[in-house]
């Protein structure tokens, strides 16, 4: 089988106010469907391992979870290696149903903001109030970062996770690589 | 800047993160229509100074169309409501006549 490769190659930014570094590949499959049905629950549930999320929100344990993309999709999040285990389980749980499960892992380019101007440096680029309080860990939220489309969610306090397409991998490292560039702190937050 | 509320997915931004989507509630004129019907739905748009009804795209957020209704001057938003619908619904009626006293109904989408 061939080796999976991540859009940058792990590619990493630090020296700045906050580093930057290229994550993967992860194991992501979109699911769409009606989320109120009992059956998508139990789905999400089996294949995710955890509940389905609420509006605007994800549910993670370590590196597993499931987020609330729309009000007919979810994304679930997992090791990229058990991706297609995943997958078959959804689909089983979904039998003739009307939903989708498709794996988009190698559709996707994953970043890490750390350091302690994570939110500066994401709310320079992003149309969201990133400040403590408004966006903290649980919350997920799409959005555009600068010119595309992007995915974010905090892991922990001072540590965001971005996910893109791929094509705009190199856009999306270059744009977080200025705004994180040293001496360029707000200190709003 | 206009800051809209998305009701499909709750999230409140600024317009940047939406795609304007043009006059709401239009009445589709199709096969059988007469010449003039449907040059009136592709073509005819009223252009308000005052309330107006728009559709709008949440393009970089949960990809979801709904309505909009706010001051075309003022840029004051009235709220926003779902896209299934054919006319506003009575709440965002009420904070128009609310908000404008003097506002005409024959200014509501026909």
């Amino acid at each position: 089988m061939s080796e999976p490769v991540s859009a940058l190659n792990n590619i990493s930014h630090t020296g700045g106010i906050a580093s930057i570094s290229e994550i993967g590949p992860l194991g992501m499959i979109t699911l769409r469907g009606d989320l109120s049905a009992g059956w998508m629950r139990k789905a999400v549930s089996a294949a995710g391992g955890v509940n389905l999320p609420e509006q605007g929100r994800s549910n993670f344990e370590s590196d597993r979870g499931v987020a609330w993309m729309s009000p007919d999709e979810l994304l679930l999040i997992c090791p990229y290696d058990e991706v297609s285990d995943r997958l078959e389980r959804v689909q089983g749980a979904f039998a003739n149903r009307f939903a989708l499960a498709v794996n988009v892992s190698d559709a996707r380019a994953v970043f890490d903001v750390s350091g302690p101007a994570a939110r500066e440096v994401v709310a320079k680029l992003a149309p969201v109030d990133l400040a403590p309080g408004e966006f903290e860990p649980g919350q997920f939220r799409r959005t555009r970062l600068a010119q595309v489309p992007a995915a974010l969610w905090m892991l922990e306090e001072d540590r965001i996770r971005l996910v893109v397409f791929r094509s705009v991998a190199r856009y999306v490292f270059d744009l977080l690589s200025v705004a994180a560039q040293p001496g360029s702190e707000v200190g709003h937050f | 800047m206009l800051i809209l509320t998305c009701p499909n997915c709750g999230v409140t931004a600024e317009e940047t993160e939406f795609h304007a989507g043009g006059e709401a509630h239009l009445k589709r004129f199709g096969p059988g229509s007469s010449e003039e019907e449907f040059e009136g739905y592709l073509f005819m748009r009223s252009n308000p100074k005052g309330v107006h009804f728009e559709r709008w795209r949440h393009a970089y957020g949960c990809g979801k169309w709904f309505h909009v209704a706010r001051d075309t001057t003022t840029l004051e938003v009235f709220g926003s409501y779902s896209a299934q619908t054919t006319e506003p619904p009575q709440d965002i009626l009420d904070t128009i006549e609310d908000r404008r006293p003097g506002w005409s109904p024959a200014e509501r989408p026909a």
